[in-house]
Formats: C-alpha cells, sequence, structure tokens
C-alpha cells in the first residue's frame, strides 16, 4: 500500500497524459515517449546532443552530472542499449548501477512496485527501464518518488524514444534540419517494432514530408494509417525516391509465430540489397537501429556500403542520451534553489 | 406477521405494465398488493418513497464474488452487501470459482454463504465441462437439481468444437439453458486491448473482433438444430449484434447481455495506459459502443448487467499488460443505467426492464417483478440525489473502477430483500 | 560609473602589460586559450597581436559550470578547441570580464582534466568588483567598481563595443 502521492493520469479526470514528461515550466523531467512532446522540445534534444558529439569526438569525460546515480533497469536482457547508457552516464560523470532482473527473478514473488521502492532507497537520481511489458515506462513514471526521473529504454512494443532520437539525429546529420521535403521509409516488422512507433512519431512531429511503412501485411499492425503514415507492401514501390530507408530487424520468433514462411522468403521480397536500393534516390541514406540480420533484412554489400550510416548511428546514441540525460537530471520544479 | 407498506413513490414495474404513483403493501417476505390497499391491512411500518422510484429489486446476470478460492479479492458477504446498498437483489455467479462449481458441494457452500450474509440471493452456474477444462462434460443434470439456474464454460477454452457441440446437445437434453462468453482463445491469443489503432498506438497485443464473432458464429451454426437457450454474455462488438439479431429472427433461442462499461468507455480509454480500463472483453470502438447502445434499444440485447470482478490493489498495480483485467462494478450498474437515459440513450421503462425483467426472464427466475405473491425484494431509488463516487468509500472489497470522480444524479436510498431491509442510505 | 575605456584601446594596454609579463617570467611558447564567447574574440585579437606561434585554443565551460541544477544545460554549447597536449603547457587564459570568478574556476577544472598545464597566467580586459571566489587577473585592462544592478558586457566579435546595463530601480 503506496503513501506516495501518484499523479493522476485517468483521462476520466481530464488530465493530459504523456505531460507528466515536462515539469510545470515544460522542461524535460521524464522520457517516456516521442508522443505528447512538441517540436521545440525534440529540437533541444538534438541541438544539445550536439554539443555532446563534440564532447565524444575529444573522447573526454565531462563533470555535468557528477554526484547523480543513474540505474539502469533492465527487466529484458539487451547489453548493447544497456552498455551505451551506461557510456553516456559516465561520459557525464555520473555513477552507474546496473540492474539486470531476469523474469525468473520476479517471478520470485516481487512485484515491480515493490523492486522499484527498495532501489529508492539507495538514492537513485534515475532509472532507465527496458520491460516486455508496454507502458513499464509510463507506469514506474507514476509510482516513483518525485525527485526521480524516468527513462525509457524500451517497453514492449510501444516506444524506444532515445533511438528514435538518434535517428532523427542522423537524418539531421546527413540531410539538413528541414524535413519538410524528405520522403523517409521505414522497412520491416512494424507490428513488434518500438523503434518504429517512436520513429513515426519523431518524423511527423519534425514535419517529415512523406513517412512511409513498408511491411507484409502480417507485419503490420492495424490501422497503422492512423499513425499518420503511408502503407506500402511491395519494397520497391515503399522505397522508390526514398531520402532515408531505415530497415528493422526481422525476428527469429515470427517465422515460429506463423507470420512469414522462411527468412529466404522474407529476403527474396523485403531485404534491402543493392539492386534494390537503386529505386530509392542516389542520395540516399540507408539506416538500421542494429544489431544486423545480414543476408534477412539487409545484404552486407548495402550495410557497408558507401550510403550505409549504420556505424553512426551507434555513435549518435552516446551523444543523443547524454543529452537526455543531462536534460532530465537539469533544475526541474522540486530541486531548484 | 410483519406489515410494510412503501408509500407515494413512483413505481415502474414493467412486467406489470406499471409506471405510475402507487402505494406497495408487504405482508412478511410477500409482496401483498401493489396499489390498492388489500382487506385487512394495517401497517406495522411505513417507509416514505416521495420523489422516489419503486423497482423490482435488480437482477444482475454477472457477478464474480471471488468466493471460495480469491478471498483476497473479496467474499460472499462484502459482494452481496454491496449489491444491497446497490440496490441488486439476485446476483448470478459463474462457475470459475476454486474449486469450480462443478458438484453439488460447492453450490451448496456457496448457498450456504450468502444466506448467512443474508443480504442478496446468489444463484449459480454450474460447470458446463468438468473442471472448466473443456474435455470431459461436467455433471449438468446433478448441477441444476443441486439449483444452478444454467451452464457455463465461463471465459475458458474448449479442447476442439467436438467438445463443445457435444456439451450443447447434451445440455439441451437436459432443459437447461446455456451461457457463454464467447471467446476464440487462439485469435485473442493472452491480448488485452481491442485491435485497433490505439492498441496500434500503444504496442499492446491485440484482440480482434473476429475472436467474439467467430466464437458466436459458431455456436450459432451448432444450435441450429437444438432446442436450446443460449445466453452470449459481454458482447462487445458491432458484428455480434448483427450476428444476434438475424439468429433471433431466424427462431433460435438466443438472448444477450452487456456489461454496463461497453455502454460507456471505448478504446481511447486505455490511451495512458489506465489500467482500470483493463477488460475483457476489451473496450472496442466508438461504432462497436454505438452498435451496442442501439442493440439494446431494439431488443437484440436484453439485459445489462455488472460483470463485477473485484480486485486487491496489487492487481492493477502494474504495467498494462500485466495487470489483471476486471471492474468492480456492482455499485455502477444502476447509477450508469441511469445516465444512459439522462443521455436520453434509453426511456426508463427500456432501461429498468434491462436491469430487472429480462435478466430475471433469462435466468427463468420469478424476480424481477412487483408481483403479488413474489417476494418482496425492492429498490427505492432517488433520482436528483447528487453525489461523486470515491473508489476509496465503495462497499464492495474490489475499488477497482474507472468511474472513481464521476457525478451520479440519482442514488439508490433503500433496498429490501424478502420484506427485510438490508439495506438504508444514511444521509 | 567610472569611464570605461573602449576595448581597442584596453587591447593595447593589455598587449603590452601581457608581453612584458612573459618575458619576466621566461615563457616562451605560451599557448594562448580563450573562453568562449567574449573570451576568444579578444584572444583572437590578442593572439595576432602577440604574433603567437602555437594556434589559437577556445574553451566553452558550459559543462563545467557550477549551476548546473539551478540553470539546467544550454543547448547551444560550441566546441572546445585544445591541442591533444596541454601536460607541462604554459597557459594564457583569455576572458573579457571577471567578476565572481565562477567561469574561471570552470575554466581550470576543465583544463585540468585535459592534462597538467605548467602554468596559467590569467588576462582579462575588465576586472570588475563582484568577486565571490578567491581568483586574480595577472593582467588586466581596467579595473571597475560597480555596483548591484550594474553590468557590463562585451558585444562583438566586430566592432567590440561595451554594453553596459543597470537594472532598472525597485
Amino acid at each position: 500500500m503506496s503513501n506516495r502521492p501518484t499523479r493522476a493520469t485517468d483521462p476520466m479526470l481530464g488530465k493530459d497524459t504523456w505531460n507528466i514528461q515536462l515539469d510545470d515550466k515544460g522542461r524535460l523531467k521524464h522520457f517516456l515517449t516521442i508522443e505528447g512532446l512538441g517540436t521545440s522540445i525534440l529540437q533541444q534534444i538534438l541541438d544539445t546532443a550536439e554539443s555532446f558529439a563534440g564532447v565524444n569526438e575529444s573522447v573526454k569525460k565531462v563533470p555535468l552530472l557528477r554526484g547523480k546515480t543513474i540505474t539502469n533497469l533492465f527487466f529484458e536482457a539487451s547489453t548493447r542499449t544497456r552498455t551505451t547508457f551506461e557510456l553516456a552516464a559516465k561520459r557525464l560523470s555520473a555513477d552507474v548501477l546496473n540492474l539486470n532482473i531476469s523474469t525468473s527473478a520476479t517471478s520470485k514473488g516481487e512485484s515491480l512496485l515493490d523492486t522499484l521502492h527498495n532501489l529508492e532507497a539507495m538514492q537513485c537520481d534515475m532509472f532507465i527501464v527496458r520491460h516486455e511489458d508496454s507502458g513499464t515506462a509510463h507506469f514506474i513514471a507514476n509510482h516513483v518518488a518525485p525527485h526521480i526521473s524516468v527513462l525509457n529504454a524500451g517497453d514492449g512494443r510501444h516506444a524506444h524514444p532515445t533511438q528514435a532520437m538518434l535517428d532523427m539525429f542522423t537524418i539531421r546529420r546527413n540531410k539538413g534540419a528541414d524535413f519538410g521535403g524528405l520522403r523517409v521509409a521505414i522497412v520491416g516488422d512494424i507490428l513488434h517494432s518500438r523503434v518504429a512507433r517512436s520513429q513515426i512519431h519523431a518524423l511527423n512531429t519534425l514535419n517529415t514530408g512523406d513517412v512511409r511503412v513498408v511491411a507484409p501485411r502480417t507485419l503490420l499492425p492495424k490501422d497503422i494509417e492512423n499513425m499518420g503514415v503511408q502503407v506500402f507492401h511491395d519494397l520497391k514501390q515503399g522505397i522508390k525516391n526514398a531520402d532515408v530507408v531505415i530497415m528493422l530487424r526481422l525476428q527469429k520468433e515470427r517465422m515460429q509465430g506463423a507470420l512469414l514462411p522462411s527468412e529466404q522468403e522474407y529476403f527474396q521480397l523485403y531485404g534491402l540489397t543493392e539492386e534494390r536500393l537503386k529505386y530509392a534516390r542516389p542520395d540516399a541514406i540507408v539506416m538500421h537501429p542494429g544489431p544486423i540480420n545480414r543476408g534477412v533484412e539487409i545484404e552486407s554489400a548495402v550495410a557497408d556500403g558507401l550510403q550505409s550510416v549504420i556505424l553512426s548511428q551507434v555513435t549518435y546514441g552516446i551523444a543523443v542520451r547524454m543529452a537526455v540525460m543531462s536534460m532530465a537530471l537539469g533544475p526541474k520544479d522540486g530541486n531548484t534553489e | 406477521m410483519q406489515q410494510l407498506q412503501i408509500k407515494n413513490g413512483h413505481v415502474i414495474d414493467p412486467a406489470n405494465n406499471l409506471d405510475q404513483l402507487a402505494d406497495v403493501f408487504i405482508v412478511d417476505d410477500k409482496i401483498a398488493a401493489v396499489g390498492k390497499k388489500p382487506p385487512g391491512f394495517t401497517a406495522d411500518s411505513v417507509i416514505d418513497a416521495s420523489d422516489c422510484l419503486v423497482l423490482p429489486g435488480l437482477v444482475d446476470l454477472s457477478a464474480r464474488l471471488r468466493e471460495p478460492g480469491a478471498e483476497h479479492k473479496a467474499t460472499i458477504s462484502s459482494e452481496t452487501r454491496a449489491a444491497a446498498a446497490a440496490g441488486i437483489t439476485t446476483l448470478c455467479m459463474p462457475p470459475d470459482t476454486d474449486p469450480v462449481i462443478d458438484e453439488a458441494a460447492v453450490v451448496e457452500l456457496i448457498h450456504r454463504k450468502s444466506n448467512t450474509a443474508g443480504k442478496s440471493k446468489v444463484v449459480t452456474l454450474g460447470a458446463l465441462t468438468h473442471q472448466l477444462k473443456g474435455e470431459l462434460l461436467g455433471e449438468i443434470d446433478t448441477l441444476k437439481k443441486a439449483g444452478c439456474v444454467g451452464v457455463s464454460n465461463a471465459r475458458r477454452t474448449f479442447k476442439n468444437t467436438l467438445v463443445l457441440r457435444r456439451a450443447l446437445e447434451y445440455a439441451a437434453s437436459r432443459s437447461i439453458s446455456v451461457f457463454i462468453e464467447p471467446d476464440e482463445a487462439s485469435l485473442s491469443n493472452n491480448g488485452c486491448a481491442h485491435d485497433g489503432p490505439v492498441a496500434t498506438r500503444l504496442g499492446l497485443p491485440a484482440i480482434p473482433e473476429a475472436a467474439e464473432t467467430l466464437a458466436i458464429a459458431q455456436i450459432l451454426e451448432i444450435i441450429r438444430d437444438l432446442d436450446i437457450h443460449i445466453h452470449l454474455g459481454r458482447i462487445s462488438c458491432s458484428r455480434s449484434v448483427e450476428l444476434i439479431q438475424q439468429a433471433q429472427q431466424q427462431g433460435l433461442r438466443v438472448s444477450a447481455d452487456v456489461a454496463v462499461h461497453q455502454l460507456y468507455l471505448t478504446e481511447m480509454d486505455i490511451s495512458s495506459f489506465n489500467s482500470q480500463c483493463h477488460v475483457l472483453p476489451p473496450l472496442r470502438s466508438q461504432q462497436d459502443r454505438e452498435a451496442l447502445r442501439q442493440g439494446l434499444q431494439r431488443g437484440i440485447i436484453q439485459a445489462i448487467c455488472s460483470d463485477n470482478q473485484p480486485h486487491e490493489q496489487d492487481a492493477k498495480l502494474a504495467p498494462f499488460p500485466s495487470t489483471e483485467p476486471g471492474i468492480s462494478a456492482l455499485e455502477t450498474l444502476l447509477p450508469l443505467t441511469m445516465k444512459l437515459v439522462d443521455d436520453k440513450l434509453l426511456n426508463l421503462n427500456q432501461a429498468i426492464t434491462s436491469l430487472t425483467l429480462a435478466p430475471a426472464n433469462i435466468l427463468k427466475l420469478k424476480a424481477g417483478s412487483l408481483t403479488p405473491g413474489r417476494a418482496a425484494d425492492i429498490c427505492i431509488y432517488k433520482p436528483l440525489q447528487e453525489w461523486t463516487l470515491d473508489a476509496r468509500q465503495m462497499v464492495s472489497h474490489g475499488h477497482n473502477t474507472p468511474f472513481n470522480g464521476w457525478s451520479f444524479s440519482g442514488r439508490v436510498v433503500h433496498t429490501l430483500m424478502n420484506g427485510q431491509t438490508v439495506y438504508q442510505h444514511k444521509a | 560609473m567610472t569611464h570605461v575605456a573602449n576595448p581597442a584601446q584596453l587591447l593595447e594596454k593589455v598587449a603590452t602589460d601581457l608581453e612584458n609579463l612573459l618575458e619576466q617570467r621566461g615563457i616562451q611558447q605560451p599557448l594562448m586559450v580563450g573562453i568562449h564567447t567574449g573570451g576568444a574574440w579578444v584572444a583572437e585579437k590578442l593572439h595576432a597581436m602577440l604574433q603567437l606561434q602555437q594556434p589559437l585554443a577556445t574553451l566553452d565551460i558550459s559543462f563545467y559550470r557550477d549551476d548546473f541544477s539551478r540553470i539546467g544545460i544550454n543547448p547551444q554549447v560550441k566546441p572546445s578547441r585544445l591541442p591533444p597536449q596541454v601536460e607541462n603547457c604554459h597557459i594564457i587564459l583569455v576572458d573579457d570580464v571577471l567578476q565572481t570568478g565562477r567561469t574561471i574556476r570552470a575554466a581550470m577544472n576543465e583544463l585540468f582534466d585535459y592534462g597538467r598545464p605548467a602554468s596559467i597566467t590569467l588576462v582579462c580586459l575588465i576586472d570588475r568588483s563582484g568577486r565571490e571566489l578567491p581568483v586574480q587577473a595577472d593582467v588586466s585592462g581596467q579595473h571597475l567598481e560597480l555596483v548591484e544592478g550594474e553590468h557590463i558586457k562585451l558585444t562583438g566579435p566586430a566592432p567590440l563595443a561595451w554594453e553596459i546595463k543597470r537594472d532598472p530601480a525597485a
């Protein structure tokens, strides 16, 4: 039984959900999803990330978050993402705590809330959360002590906002700040992808000219058009004249769920090859959130080719995470003088 | 001999076509007369029902009381008390308790407990298949003789269609009604939200409407050559309403109910991952809600039920997909139904019928009316008495409701069961 | 307020004084580091005037400020340009206005994160009242006594000029 006051996000009482991400002065406090964040906050994240990109280039550490403790709360195993968050935190001189809570541990009975309350007792400033249930980061943000910030590192199929921001950063670095003239195609398992959902929100908030998803019917969620995208089932049509092609990873489980017959057939229809890439603009960039399944969604020649910016996405990922962390741990109602 | 008179109330009794000012005369546990004082009647006590509606006690087609088996969520005692406070005098329990209602001993236990509590009448649905596992037949006739008013497989799956068909054939042969919560499990696939734009945006595992409509279509095909009454409970899709209408037009004995929350809430209400809105079947689209309302207006859906599912606090304190579905719904059944009348979506007579006469007929009970000679189960309701629902103050042990903070104009002020006061509102 | 000499005049004086000081201390290959934004403008001029051999370096102290929890992150951080090795360098640290001393504290912290300099010589155009930390300029163009509510700021990069403001009286 919690004595903590929880913010009411009851839609019946008319409070706006995603505004729990901002404090009363419109400053970032939690980073849970791109939804509910306006263009200016997204631009601020990108601009701040630019400054940090410079820090990384001189292999420096800055003392900005010295004395702060950041806890990685990963309920879903992920070395990659956890490592980039850890690096980002350390480059800001924060202390990092890594808690890999496998599902078998929580099946021993400790509820998510109890885990949280125990951690709060350890004087933490920020939780970075990854969980297989959609809505987990939102739930945690609604139940933590008021001074703690929550960063979503991926919740179920719902959102992966830092990934989307580093993707936007990558696009901005390669194509300029005006997204209005851009055609962006996201290709692959949209149904199961939190990355795709966050990317769609970010692209639309940044006023991208044309946002497209390309996938077989079985890998598209219902009414996805409502999110502001054009739907294509044919790869060549979908990436025609695209400025940016984002390939998503295909997981092996999709064959088990009778969603696809085989990786080979998927590659035949949706794999990005050098031949098919020609349907996009000649200066189109190829992106992928990683890790790549070579020969399944993308062939090596493209992944390693001149149009690929995949490796730079990883570098930008650290700068973007540094930006979000420092914005969220900056002054907020409750800890301003 | 106790003689009680309810004076000055406005009686609404659809069974007897009454909608007028009339007094009600009760002798011991039965209704003696409505309107004209019976000869020799002298009131020992009087209830002043001025400015109130006098209604038959409500009959709730589906209310989970959590006992036996889940007493940490609620008990027969707590829920029958809540029912009394809500003007509900008869509750029908599905068989998915623990132990399952698949033997006479469990039926007796439940009846004993509800009689001891003495706040509301409880009738039970027996298990259609053994242990609700969907493989072997339940002892349907034994359960009927023990007092079950029908049989059901709750929301559990059948091993295959053959078992479903045989179970329905057997139930038909024992002349007992079968209550179905239509759900094709392989399509629901452990989803928690309606397959539509909101589930897509929130990335929630989705339940397509086909999960309900396919299950209904399958059952309707199976019963074509059976003489059986099927009741389809907790309808949520517009396509389901169409299928039911066709079946009724073809002369099949099919009745249906809708949970009251489905007449208000839609998929939009889970937009903030509000776990109080996590229900099964899920909240669907606005078009579905419209069709449900129309289905009720046109009599395709006959009854409104609470679908009461009280939970302990922890059950809702988790990320949405990990929360347990269900609303603690007894205390909002009548207020929400009356709100439909206020919003001109139902007329008063239809509203009261859907909560009294219609469910009583579906359960084949002598209830839901103020017919002289019947048990004096009565709900006195005061319209124009504003109040706001505070979940923490609910009588039910479950405080899980998305209607926390809602204002209602009208509340139950007095409930009688068998002529005895089981609830009286303290102003 | 006393008259403030214009930046060009102050630059002349500072360049001369600095040259003398460097000779006095026997510093031959100094590394000049200007603090963004005003200090970098001043350093650019001084660097040319003194014809220093080592390329001009610049520093943005945004990440080293001590008021992060009050003010937060500045999204328009300029890149710090320092040579990879500051170990054993004689640094001339240049800023436009020295007031509380906190900027210099932050700049020194940042410099030490790069390496251990042999010495740091602090140069500023205006050394005004309002010190909150024990920091002193080695060379300054002019000392100014200002009262609460009076502010002076360098505008530029061309022409360099002083902007003097006074808070409206309460």
